[in-house]
């Protein structure tokens, strides 16, 4: 198991390694210049070759990207060119508000999910299932933005019980302790704060969990019938064992390992996909920080950035593929 | 049997789903205070007024970046020497309470305000002012870039405006110039040389923007990066009965309509980057007032002088005679800002306002075309903007506006766009054969239009179309020294002739900007430069 998971990390990373290096070329390969774009359209032609040295810009790209490599070993993720702090200082508040949010979202999409594609499973062809799948079609091919827009119309402006936008009441602001909002409230006991935080959650939720949701659901779905065909199933059913148990113990967990590699997924894809939903919803995450540092070239932001999403990704990756050990104790690490 | 299990799970769902919901929202009555509990005018209440915008600031001292969304919060934490006026350029006191300037207009004796304090409790006084100029000046183009493009330099470089800065009294500073310099007090007025806590910017170093001190209505309190930065009210304000407000905070929210939303719901008071499109719902709501900042700004077609067959002048006057523009500011600025004859508007000291504008008059386009050896028109490339600006709301809309009218005088119009910085840097670079751009005054002076964005010494910079007159940067050049109001203003009457003769663009509109608020917001005044001062708004 340490064997294999020592392997796996050990894999990782000529994996990040090539990432950086795409992003790196892709990154300076748009046209557009820092210097001119931190220092306005005002800025002088001086002005801008100066921030040009002092950024290191004026070197050739692979000593730039030694550079990079060289401070990334030292765990030196880059300065930011326009607000210049490092990144390592100033990415956790984003990345702490991403990570809330994507867990919050996987959670609403998991327990709908799942549950919606083994009832449409159990009862196949039955109106629950089509109306199920006809849900989860429309939820896959859903507009974030338009659901966004019309959610904020529907349960803040006519209903008044959700706020449109941002993470907290900012006339009852939360003291900032881990940057995961749920458990700064809950440590202060702040409970009047949390259940507000609690409702900020729910309208980005929901529209980020939309997709996954869907696709949860149809996995499931489509294992669960295949799980359920197989003999063991029912011989289940023949012994009189109840229909509840056979389909949430013996079929389930069987049927869940492909929709365990989704879930992981997904969450990885929320955690850097989370722009359009994180713009909407004025909502301080990575994806727009890095998104914004896009339009202001702003090179180590987007890279490591990037890079740290990407890490995250692969060790959700890796996690899930742990898992199946624990669902599945046929399946062997070496 | 097998119904009644389905049911029975159905209900178990349900009642998860319900738990799950209920967790999430179980004290309606406590969270329903967040949209209503500006509206209490009560003393007892504190008043917070919540100002949703499109960005986050960059920094907080105001030296040190160039954008909007960084001043109009410093503008509220610092004060400058000199005002602008409440909705205009106009030069008023400010933390100086008067000043002379010697006949020759090298000499500037400013007389400050006696008994404030900053935030820290340090005292503002002539060596405070000193402190802050001595800084400025021995920086450098990447730390302070406005100090360098508005008094021409740093330290003992040649271009550097300012000679010395000294404390002749407690509360008396006299600047000596090496030239004169007829926007100076304009430039004093900006937001960016807000006068800064001189024992917090020494111990704070860089870092000075992550905590400023300063004088104004409002002190800092807290930013939460991308979401919200809260200031709150100083008590000891040197302006008596100022500011009305106990807390402002500025949150970021990039989304237009979510703005809006947010403003419908009541979760924030006043909202910016209202769109023209936008602006009759407000209209239409009676909570909500609508507010216009008064123009400072130009949107354009660009004509890159140096490519065929811009480098014509009788081809680009066609282009002006050939775009509808009262069509375009109808359509797409909703009305809301006045078609634009001159590069700068005519708030501005200096506008001429006796040139007579191109006429929309197809015919005559192509009479000038034909003389111009094209009369089968030609093939180009336009750039539309990619992003919404006030000063060109919608970029692709207005290109195929524009498409349009070419097409019939002959020439036809590709439009191509790129990303905001791509299309920045080729257009400087002289790429484009015509684009979509604009401006928006940083000080209110003419100098600021004109020289900086159509004189020869800023090609490559902002004079994106390449244009070179020699006449007019004779011109602008000696307006830049010129103290005497009317002859400076001569000097820019004759300035905007040649340049509507040369017609290196076809000027468009000047917008109105939009913000809206709540009925309860008072006093609010959006101030042209895009930077409100909060110390006189209050909250019914």
């Amino acid at each position: 198991m340490l064997h294999y998971i020592g392997r796996r990390i050990m894999q990782l990373i000529p994996v990040l390694l090539g990432m950086t290096f795409i992003v790196f070329l892709i990154i300076r390969a748009i046209p557009g210049d820092p210097a001119q774009v931190i220092l306005g359209q005002q800025a002088s032609e001086e002005a801008i070759k100066a921030l040009r040295t002092t950024l290191g810009l004026d070197n050739p790209w692979y000593i730039q990207y030694f550079d990079y490599l060289k401070g990334l070993l030292t765990g030196d993720l880059g300065e930011s060119l326009r607000t210049r702090t490092p990144v390592v200082d100033e990415v956790w508040p984003y990345l702490a508000a991403t990570i809330e949010l994507s867990v919050f979202a996987i959670i609403i999409a998991v327990i709908i999910g799942i549950n919606a594609g083994i009832i449409s499973a159990w009862f196949q062809n039955s109106w629950f299932d089509y109306l199920a799948m006809i849900i989860a079609l429309i939820g896959v091919s859903m507009p974030i933005f338009w659901l966004g827009l019309m959610n904020q119309w529907i349960f803040s402006i006519e209903l008044g019980v959700l706020p449109t936008t941002g993470r907290e009441n900012v006339r009852d602001p939360v003291d900032v302790i881990t940057n995961f909002y749920v458990i700064d409230t809950l440590i202060t006991g702040q409970f009047d704060q949390l259940a507000t935080v609690l409702k900020h959650l729910i309208l980005p939720g929901t529209a980020l969990a939309t997709i996954p949701m869907a696709i949860i659901a149809r996995m499931t779905r489509s294992s669960m019938l295949e799980v359920m065909r197989s003999d063991y199933v029912r011989t289940a059913r023949a012994k009189g064992l109840k229909m509840f148990w056979v389909v949430y113990k013996h079929a389930l967990k069987n049927a869940i390992i492909p929709v365990l590699t989704i879930i992981g997924l997904q969450m990885g894809l929320l955690l850097g996909g989370a722009i359009l939903t994180e713009t909407i919803f004025g909502w301080p995450g990575i994806g727009r920080y890095i998104y914004e540092a896009i339009g202001f070239r702003d090179y180590p932001v987007i890279q490591s950035g990037i890079l740290i999403v990407a890490f995250i990704f692969v060790m959700i990756n890796l996690f899930v593929d742990l898992l199946y050990g624990l669902v599945d104790p046929r399946i062997k690490y070496d | 049997m097998r119904k009644k299990k389905l049911v029975s799970l159905a209900f178990l769902m349900l009642l998860l789903l319900a738990t799950a919901l209920y967790g999430c929202s179980s004290d309606n009555a406590s969270d329903n205070t967040e949209g209503d509990s500006g509206d209490s005018g009560d003393s007892g209440e504190p008043k917070v007024l919540i100002f949703g915008r499109g960005g986050d600031s960059v920094s907080l001292d105001p030296i040190a970046v160039t954008d909007g969304e960084s001043y109009k919060v410093t503008k509220n934490i610092f004060d400058t020497l000199v005002n602008f006026g409440e909705q205009d350029t106009e030069i008023h006191p400010g933390l100086a309470t008067e000043w002379e300037a010697a006949e020759d207009g090298l000499t500037y004796t400013f007389t400050l305000e006696e008994g404030v304090k900053f935030h820290d409790g340090t005292d503002f006084n002539a060596e405070a002012v000193v402190a802050n100029f001595e800084r400025w000046a021995a920086g450098n183009a990447d730390q302070f870039p406005y100090y360098g493009s508005m008094f021409g330099g740093f330290g003992d470089e040649e271009g550097h405006v300012i000679e010395s800065v000294t404390a002749t009294g407690d509360y008396a500073v006299e600047f000596k110039l090496k030239r004169p310099q007829a926007p100076f007090l304009k430039n004093l007025a900006m937001s960016s040389f807000g006068i800064a806590s001189p024992t917090a910017f020494e111990a704070a170093g860089d870092k000075f923007g992550d905590a400023p001190v300063g004088t104004g209505p409002f002190k800092f309190v807290e930013w939460k990066r991308n979401d919200s930065i809260t200031i709150e009210k100083n008590a000891d304000y040197w302006v008596e009965g100022e500011p009305k407000l106990d807390q402002v905070v500025f949150r970021s929210i990039p989304d237009n309509s979510a703005r809006l939303n947010a403003l419908l719901s009541g979760e924030i008071d006043l909202a910016d980057g209202i769109t023209p499109s936008d602006g009759a719902t407000v209209e239409g709501d009676d909570k909500l007032q609508l507010f216009e900042r008064p123009s400072m700004n130009v949107g354009y077609l660009g004509l890159t002088t140096t490519r065929e067959p811009f480098d014509d002048p009788k081809v680009r006057q066609a282009m002006n005679h050939a775009i509808d523009k009262q069509a375009i500011v109808d359509a797409f600025f909703e009305g809301r800002g006045e078609i634009a004859k001159n590069p700068m508007p005519p708030v501005i000291s200096g506008y001429n306002d006796s040139i007579e504008d191109y006429d929309y008059n197809p015919e005559k386009a192509k009479e000038l075309l034909a003389e111009a050896g094209l009369p089968d028109g030609f093939e180009m490339e336009l750039y539309a903007m990619p992003v919404p600006r006030p000063y060109m709301p919608d970029g692709q809309k207005v290109a195929e506006a524009i498409q349009k009218n070419l097409a019939d005088v002959g020439v036809t119009a590709k439009i191509v766009s790129f990303e905001w910085a791509t299309y920045l840097e080729k257009a400087a670079n002289g790429e484009a054969d015509a684009f979509l751009l604009g401006w928006t005054g940083d000080n209110g002076d003419a100098d600021n239009f004109l020289y900086v964005l159509l004189d020869q010494d800023n090609i490559g910079s902002n004079n994106y179309t390449y244009y070179k007159n020699q006449e007019l940067h004779d011109i602008l050049i000696e307006a830049q020294t010129e103290v005497d109001e009317d002859k400076r203003n001569d000097l820019y009457g004759k300035a905007q002739e040649i340049i509507h003769e040369d017609a290196p663009w076809v000027p468009l509109a000047h917008s109105t900007p939009l913000l809206a608020g709540g009925k309860n917001v008072v006093n609010f005044k959006a101030h042209p430069t895009g930077s409100d001062k909060l110390s006189t708004v209050d909250l019914e």
